[in-house]
């Protein structure tokens, strides 16, 4: 099926061709940062994570979200989710695939890669981490690859792929409930030692996650004759809203944690990431940024009238996925190291070099993405256009 | 077969790649290297005896460093019982380097020869070498 | 014999799995050249149940009493000298007492005291969340209470300096050699892209040597071993009023400090 990403329009080639130069800088300033190490980021020995470690983490939650076409799908038989649905589990494998770079980006010896196999450490939650990550990886390559290859065929998904299909459930799950405990087991990092860190990380995915989809899918509808339906998008739709109403909820539950109970170090993150601490408000105006348009993107997504009409739902999807960006990857990792062990604000901010990295695992995730979409597309083409001129599907197989 | 033509000059240009290095070699003259032991510690040795014997310590080194390695760094046992039960502090640095003060023409002939980057010299401190 | 080109690529496929299996199983079952019984420890190494320090700060005054001591910390581990805060490297340094005791610290306390310096440096925690995260174990803990580093088998992921609630740990983030005025012949430098800290110096102990902090403090540090009860280390710990880092967290830090008091038998 993979031959089907290499036809395609002149519009088609120069966005390849673009993400293709996009990858090429970023590799450049890799190379860069290869040979003099991690001091070419604004890392430091007080933020010792930075731009990296937030995308992974916020990615992390966008794989994850596949699983909210997945249960619709597959589990509750709900038949308008049967054309996104690979949409979803394909943008899984593109998220999966940058969340691991970002990891291998923001590691200070990539040649030692390996030694995390070699020397199997049950104990840490980052072991595990990538045992769920790559399990993760598999799970969506053999499902979306299976299903997609049948329906090539026109025919149901040959049921040994079922049980894997179940097993994708509680694997999303854990995926972002593992990513959490990467943070929340910490002592002495007060942002991130917080039970309902998991919750958060959940919610906060199945927001932006859908999201994402949901433009993703009004991409795919304008560029290609593959439609997802109105009524999917409506349903993801409201998803979203749930998803960023329990989002905004659970923040607000930290912030009364925080400041009913006055505790200072419960409550000095906080006050870093929304009104700054001890003068240093790098990350005031993007937290704000974040809480205005999550307010906003809600109030466009809960008013029925604003979510159903669809010149404007992209707007408070974009919204929302930006304060999400924002507050799940730069204010959670920031904002955890943030005042330090000895209590002194060390601020950072991402140098061009870690941002043009950054946007170069986003130009491969974005490349793969193109790539599985296209092969997605190009077969739902052929068996609509098979279904009209009946008897005609599968050629040159 | 269909596609002939463009499978045979794959193939083509496969054995092309892969012969080219030993087709660019021909006819230049190889020396195989020769790890020099004469420094001034090994010269004074009345037995001019490694750790293990010598055929040992030309395959295995590299898994011996491996470990020493592991042993005094993890394990905190420092002493190893050599060939004929002489005792020796297990330190690259300070018991190997001690003896073959000469890197370039003991380690690196050989491993530029085979062209292995070993990252020893990363960290570990290589011995000053007399100028000659 | 015919074949598709399917089967093919499966016998080709399964064959080369196979191959590459049987190498590495071969690989893995050969021994290794060293033998348990080669190895042993050394006969002067001093041996602990569970190391520890107790620093009296009545016993540094002046500036001097704290640089002699990081000098010699830092001389003889090639810990490089860089003079950028954000990635300096540092295994034993000194700090405030508000900075070092965060939340210890009050309203009305002198002046002095808040800013009364103290001598920093890895509490080697008996319960440390360094170790706990590292998912390659090349932060360990030793039999003695030794929190140690494999710089060998280090990823740099940073997962230890996130979790260490005492801030013990520096990162390289270039090249240290560059920074390293004289090197210690005697003793490795650091790559770029690797955790360390104090090691309690583990390479002295084994040769019957004091850390170095100890020897340069003039008395100002103690080491000993904590399970001990006639040692040293115990003896202060049960005469003198003394303090720990953010107990709270249950890290059981192994590092003392004796705040006042100008006697000290």
């Amino acid at each position: 099926m993979l031959e089907k990403a290499l036809s395609g329009g002149k519009g088609y080639w120069a966005w390849i061709f673009l993400l293709l130069a996009i990858i090429g800088t970023g590799f450049a300033c890799y190379l860069m940062q290869f040979n003099y190490g991690l001091g070419i980021t604004g890392m430091s020995r007080d933020v010792s994570w930075g731009f990296y470690i937030a995308q992974f983490t916020f990615l992390v939650g966008v794989a994850a979200s596949a699983v909210m076409m997945v249960i619709p799908y597959y589990l509750h038989d709900y038949k308008t989710f049967g054309r996104v649905v690979i949409l979803g589990e394909f943008l899984a494998i593109a998220s999966v695939i940058m969340c691991m770079l970002f990891i291998f980006c923001d590691m200070g010896q990539p040649t030692r890669v390996m030694n995390v196999i070699l020397h199997p450490t049950p104990n840490s939650v980052m072991f595990w981490d990538m045992l769920v990550l790559s399990g993760y990886l598999a799970l969506n390559l053999v499902i979306g690859w299976t299903t997609l290859g049948a329906d090539r065929k026109e025919l149901p998904p040959p049921s040994w792929v079922k049980p894997f299909i179940y097993l994708s459930v509680p694997w999303a799950v854990s995926i972002h409930t593992v990513t959490a405990f990467l943070y929340a087991g910490l002592p002495g990092r007060h942002l991130w030692l917080t039970a309902i860190m998991a919750a958060r990380f959940l919610s906060s995915a199945f927001a932006a996650g859908p999201a994402l989809l949901i433009l993703l899918a009004m991409i795919v509808r304008k560029v290609s004759k593959f439609d997802p339906g109105k009524e999917a998008i409506q349903s993801l739709a409201k998803i979203v809203t749930y998803a960023m109403c329990v989002n905004v909820f659970f923040l607000l539950l930290e912030v009364f944690t925080a400041f009913y109970s006055k505790i200072p170090g419960e409550m000095a993150p906080i006050k870093y990431l929304f009104v700054g601490l001890e003068g240093h408000t790098r990350l005031v105006p993007f937290m704000r940024t974040a809480s205005v348009l999550a307010i906003g993107g809600i109030a466009l997504l809960v008013y029925p009238n604003t979510r159903k009409n669809e010149s404007i739902l992209p707007f408070s999807l974009i919204a929302v996925f930006i304060a999400c960006w924002i507050d799940k990857g730069m204010g959670l990792v920031v904002g955890g190291f943030v005042p330090n062990p000895f209590e002194r604000v060390v601020e950072y901010s991402p140098t061009v070099p870690e941002l043009l990295i950054t946007l170069g695992v986003y130009g491969i995730g974005a490349l793969a993405l193109t790539i599985l979409y296209k092969v997605a597309v190009s077969v739902r083409e052929e068996t609509e256009a098979g279904d009209i001129q009946e008897g005609w599907h599968g050629s040159g197989h | 077969m269909y596609d002939s033509g463009k499978i045979i000059t794959g193939l083509l240009v496969f054995v092309a790649i892969v012969s080219f290095p030993f087709v660019y070699s021909r006819g230049t003259n190889i020396v195989k290297p020769e790890p020099k032991i004469d420094t001034p510690v090994i010269q004074q040795m009345a037995v001019k005896q490694c750790v293990q014997p010598r055929a040992f310590m030309r395959a295995e080194h590299m898994q011996l460093l491996n470990d020493w390695r592991d042993s005094v760094v993890r394990d905190g046992n420092r002493v190893y019982v050599g060939f004929g039960g002489k005792q020796y502090n297990m330190s690259l640095q300070n018991t190997c380097m001690h003896c073959h003060s000469n890197k370039k023409e003991f380690c690196d002939s050989c491993h530029n020869f085979m062209s292995v980057k070993p990252y020893c010299w990363d960290c570990h401190i290589a011995p000053k070498e007399n100028k000659s | 014999m015919s074949m598709d080109r399917r089967q093919f690529l499966k016998i080709t496929g399964v064959s080369t799995i196979l191959g590459i299996g049987a190498v590495a199983g071969v690989n893995g079952l050969s021994r290794s050249p060293v033998e348990a019984s080669q190895v042993e420890p050394s006969p002067d190494a001093l041996k602990a149940k569970r190391w520890g320090f107790v620093i009296d700060m009545s016993k540094f005054r002046t500036d001097d009493d704290f640089t002699r001591v990081r000098h010699a910390c830092h001389s003889i581990h090639n810990v490089p000298d860089i003079d950028n805060p954000k990635v300096e490297i540092k295994w034993i340094w000194k700090d405030t007492y508000e900075h070092t005791f965060p939340g210890q610290e009050s309203k009305y306390m002198a002046e002095e005291m808040k800013d009364k310096p103290f001598m920093v440096l890895c509490n080697h925690c008996d319960n440390p969340p360094c170790v706990r995260v590292c998912p390659t174990k090349a932060t360990f803990k030793r039999s003695d209470g030794i929190v140690m580093m494999d710089m060998h088998r280090c990823i740099g992921c940073r997962f230890c300096m996130a979790a260490c609630p005492f801030g013990a740990r520096s990162f390289n983030f270039g090249d240290p050699r560059p920074f390293i005025k004289e090197p210690n012949p005697e003793f490795p430098t650091r790559t770029k892209g690797v955790v360390e800290k104090c090691t309690f110096c583990y390479e002295r102990l084994a040769k019957g040597l004091n850390p170095a902090c100890v020897d340069a403090s003039q008395g100002g540090i103690v080491f000993g071993d904590l399970e001990d009860p006639k040692s040293e280390v115990r003896r202060l710990i049960s005469k003198h009023y003394t303090i720990r880092r953010k107990l709270e967290l249950g890290t059981e830090p192994s590092v003392y400090y004796i705040i006042g008091g100008n006697e000290n038998a």
